[in-house]
């Protein structure tokens, strides 16, 4: 069945089951793949998009539950938090394999957006549930602090 | 999307220097050999992978130096990296050697990934492509450095002759030539000059102090992409027609398909086809989200007959029961028994530790194509000539007739190193068993990569060591029972006189001397299939040396640290890294109220890393790892940042063994599916990690394993000064 989608500010026509995750039509029927797979099941935050600016887990949410919200990948970011935590990331070399990356930041811009200023608990919080085997996790410690500082100062 | 230039399949040129193919197209202006490696100097335009990429205007041409080194008219030079890049930090090494002989400027470098071609691309160290050992520095190092000044002399040849002067007199700064009287091109106004000039038969290096990128901490990674979702993996390849396979594999190790029902799976919209390969049933379908649908509507009975039945506390109990038994000796130095009689004191410990998945954040996939020409690969393989071969088998094919595009790697910590190749195997199957040349991509879902395996062995281990009246070890027997890697492989033939030496790799060769000093390996069977795992051997042994250490410390009523020092042997490196992690971390100071410090010290692959885990614990015994202070002495230290990164990287994937990760078996299958079960470290455990660097010139080695073995007795040893309790089963919070 075909499904109107929202995505990076344009309207999509999906034709797929209701209860695909959304990840998956980002994946295979829009073809944005900056929006990882890691688990299935909310366990490792690789999928993280926003849905109306709040982060949620792309893989356990069906096209069905997304009606007319508005949903932004990394590739759809623009705000002036996105580019405080891009321009930090690289500039601390967060990454290293790189694959949970898009998931660490689109939680590292959500948490930015409700709290210009996090404390290391707030930032446990919001990022708790983005797993990274790198273990880069003391430079995105670091990257959000950064970002924090900066974010008054980012032209967007 | 549209598919990268590079891996695109209407490209018309090679992705690298494959001679065959250029001299074909009659590109091929000089080619000189000077053995492998400096293969050849050509001019090519790259129009065509413009026109692929859709800026048709301008028309570059690129010359190539050798076999690593590709300068483009635009001014870009295109450093070949024969090793993957999944993390730890190869892009940027790799091109930070060649650049700095290059004398180029860092922005004007870009890395490829190498074809697979072992004439050319070999770790010079295993004699086949492939990453692992932490080997990538180590054995490119001289041939880095040779391919960039290599690459320069031939730019400043071409200068030389356009400007008619002598070479003596020409100075090369950030990627421009330059001359006193005035004269001064980029690489790029040069190229097509240089590759007109003979490859050098001999290049001479700069001399160590004059290096301005090797060493410096201002180079940005060359691995791009990465925070804006640009960067391609396996997982995002999208090639024509490409159908998604799953499998069902069998739930027991050993068990087979007996027979299938794929009725209701081929009901599945989006379902085209169901095929059986000898790891299980495949599904292939136009999206990931059929094909998993289409998997569970499978129906499957398994023959079992051969299946393994028994759990993680069965082996435990049996390599318990092994141990009592005379094992292979790995090292059998002085006399044990006389030693042993010297004794004023004897202290034993045991370690158990459980089978561990690798759980990269990407999980195995491998994406093939099939076609009368060959077999394609795409995927982020550490093991490419392996690989190659295995496939070419399997398939009855040449092995140059097997390409391989090496993407980025979603982690990998060795599993991507796979002994049978099996994942990527697994595909080069179902694309056969498809009857099609339609490209197929094999996904894994968490749950498939949790349970099928491979994994770091389980092992056990038995110490007994003597202390004598002043309180020196005397004698040491270290006991090792457990699974082999090699066993069974291609590295079979690596097995010297029975001990699979990653096995006993770091508990064989001690930072102490010890005269009367043995290890022994019983080597076990079981179903469970075993891999290398980040750091291989010294993911048990250091735990278990470094542990015992403190124990043997305590019974001789010495300091950790005085009694490591009073133990060194003659290599003065673990010395150097020693000392300064005892004053960075303030070991001599008193610790504060809750406060408590555990060291450790390790050399694996050749690098030598200190570490000192500082634990803060509350009134109830709870703990947290609060900082980490890691000293580092890998030789020549190329990329600092990387050092750091890699460091800090390591100790974190250690902490997840040390604290909370396991798999564990029972009836023969895998208990833990998901990261709901099997639990890995999260960012409310990461310490606060200090790294600092031993300045050296040895020949540097790796770094991307050495960080990850010390942090787990570093933490066990803290414990140990807290509870007077060896922390002897892993991970320490199921205990």
């Amino acid at each position: 069945m075909t499904i109107t989608l929202n995505i990076n500010g344009s309207k999509r026509e999906i034709d797929a089951a209701p209860d695909t995750p959304l990840l998956w039509v980002i994946r295979d029927n829009i073809e944005l793949t900056g929006t990882k797979y890691g688990c299935g099941v909310a366990q490792c935050g690789a999928c993280t998009v926003h849905l109306n600016g709040q982060p949620v887990r792309s893989c356990s949410m069906p096209i069905s539950a997304i009606g007319d919200q508005q949903v932004t990948t990394i590739e759809g970011l623009a705000s002036r938090e996105a580019k405080a935590v891009q321009t930090a990331w690289e500039d601390l070399a967060v990454a290293q394999c790189g694959y949970c990356q898009s998931g660490q930041i689109m939680s590292a811009v959500a948490l930015l957006k409700t709290n210009g200023n996090p404390n290391d608990d707030d930032i446990n919080q919001a990022m708790t549930g983005n797993i990274c085997r790198c273990a880069t996790y003391k430079r995105i410690r670091d990257g959000i602090k950064l970002a924090s500082q900066r974010i008054s100062a980012v032209q967007v | 999307m549209t598919f990268p230039k590079s891996f695109s399949k209407s490209s018309a040129l090679p992705a690298t220097a494959e001679p065959t193919d250029i001299s074909r197209r009659g590109f091929l202006k000089t080619s000189l050999s000077i053995g492998a490696g400096f293969t050849l100097a050509m001019t090519l335009p790259s129009a065509a992978s413009k026109l692929a990429a859709g800026t048709s205007e301008s028309v570059a041409t690129d010359t190539v130096a050798n076999a690593f080194v590709r300068i483009s008219s635009d001014n870009t030079v295109t450093i070949i990296i024969k090793h993957i890049e999944f993390g730890q930090g190869t892009f940027t090494g790799l091109a930070t050697i060649v650049a700095e002989e290059m004398d180029a400027d860092w922005e004007q470098i870009v890395c490829e990934a190498a074809p697979a071609n072992k004439a050319l691309y070999s770790n010079l160290l295993y004699g086949a492509q492939g990453t692992g050992g932490s080997t990538a520095i180590a054995n490119s190092y001289t041939q880095m450095r040779e391919a960039g000044a290599s690459a320069r002399h031939m730019l400043v040849a071409a200068a030389a002759q356009q400007w008619a002067v002598p070479i003596s007199e020409i100075s090369v700064s950030r990627g421009v030539v330059s001359h006193g009287n005035g004269h001064s091109a980029s690489f790029g106004e040069l190229a097509s000059a240089a590759a007109e000039q003979a490859v050098p038969a001999t290049v001479v290096l700069k001399d160590p102090k004059d290096f301005s990128l090797i060493g410096a901490d201002t180079s940005s990674r060359k691995d791009l992409g990465k925070t804006d979702g640009t960067a391609i993996y396996t997982q995002d390849v999208k090639l024509p027609g490409m159908l998604t396979a799953l499998v069902a594999h069998a739930p027991r190790f050993g068990a087979t398909v007996k027979s299938y029902d794929d009725k209701k799976a081929k009901a599945v919209k989006g379902v085209v086809n169901v095929v059986q390969i000898p790891s299980g049933v495949a599904v292939l379908a136009d999206t990931f989200w059929n094909a998993k649908k289409g998997r569970d509507a499978l129906q499957i009975d398994w023959d079992t007959s051969a299946a393994m039945s028994e759990s993680s506390e069965d082996l435990m109990q049996r390599y318990r029961a092994e141990v009592e038994n005379p094992g292979l000796p790995a090292v059998a130095e002085g006399d044990l028994a006389a030693g042993f009689e010297k004794a004023v004191k004897v202290i034993e410990a045991e370690y158990e530790f459980p089978y561990l998945a690798h759980a990269t954040m990407e999980p195995m996939n491998s994406v093939v194509q099939l076609t009368s020409a060959g077999a394609e690969i795409w995927n982020g393989s550490q093991s490419t000539t392996s690989d190659q071969f295995t496939v070419a088998g399997a398939l009855g094919l040449a092995p140059e007739k097997v390409k391989i595009n090496t993407l980025f790697a979603g982690g990998s910590f060795g599993r991507r190193a796979n002994k049978k190749s099996d994942y990527v195997l697994e595909a080069v199957l179902i694309a056969q068993a498809n009857k099609s040349e339609l490209p197929i991509k094999l996904v894994w879902t968490r749950e498939d990569d949790t349970n099928a395996g491979y994994f770091r062995p389980m092992y056990f281990h038995k110490l007994k060591a003597g202390l004598d009246s002043s309180g020196k070890i005397v004698a040491w027997h270290h006991k090792i029972v457990g699974q082999s890697i090699m066993s069974g492989s291609v590295f079979a033939s690596f097995i010297q006189n029975g001990i699979d030496g990653t096995s006993v790799e770091g508990a064989t060769e001690l930072p102490y001397h010890i005269a009367n000093f043995s290890v022994d390996l019983n080597t076990v069977e079981s179903q469970v299939p075993v891999l290398w795992w980040r750091s291989v051997g010294s993911t048990h042994t250091a735990h278990a040396v470094e542990n015992f250490m403190d124990q043997l410390a305590a019974a001789a009523g010495t300091d950790p640290l005085a009694f490591r020092l009073a133990h060194l042997g003659e290599d003065k490196r673990y010395r150097g890294v020693i000392d300064l992690v005892a004053e960075k971390s303030n070991w001599n100071d008193k610790n504060e109220p809750g406060r408590l410090k555990g060291l450790a010290v390790h050399k694996s692959f050749g690098t030598y890393v200190a570490q000192v885990a500082d634990l803060k614990v509350d009134k109830n015994g709870d703990y947290k790892v609060e900082r980490v202070v890691c000293v580092v002495d890998c030789g020549v230290a190329i990329n600092p940042d990387v050092i750091r990164a890699q460091m800090e990287g390591g100790i974190g994937y250690g902490l997840s063994p040390t604290l909370m990760s396991q798999i564990t078996i029972n009836n023969g299958a895998v208990v833990e599916s998901n990261f709901d079960q099997q639990q890995v470290l999260r960012i409310e455990d990461m310490p606060e990690i200090e790294v600092h660097i031993i300045p050296s010139a040895e020949a540097p080695t790796g770094v991307g394993e050495p960080g990850t073995p010390v942090i787990g007795p570093a933490v066990a040893n803290a414990l140990f000064a807290m509870t007077g309790q060896a922390q002897s089963k892993l991970p320490l919070r199921s205990s």
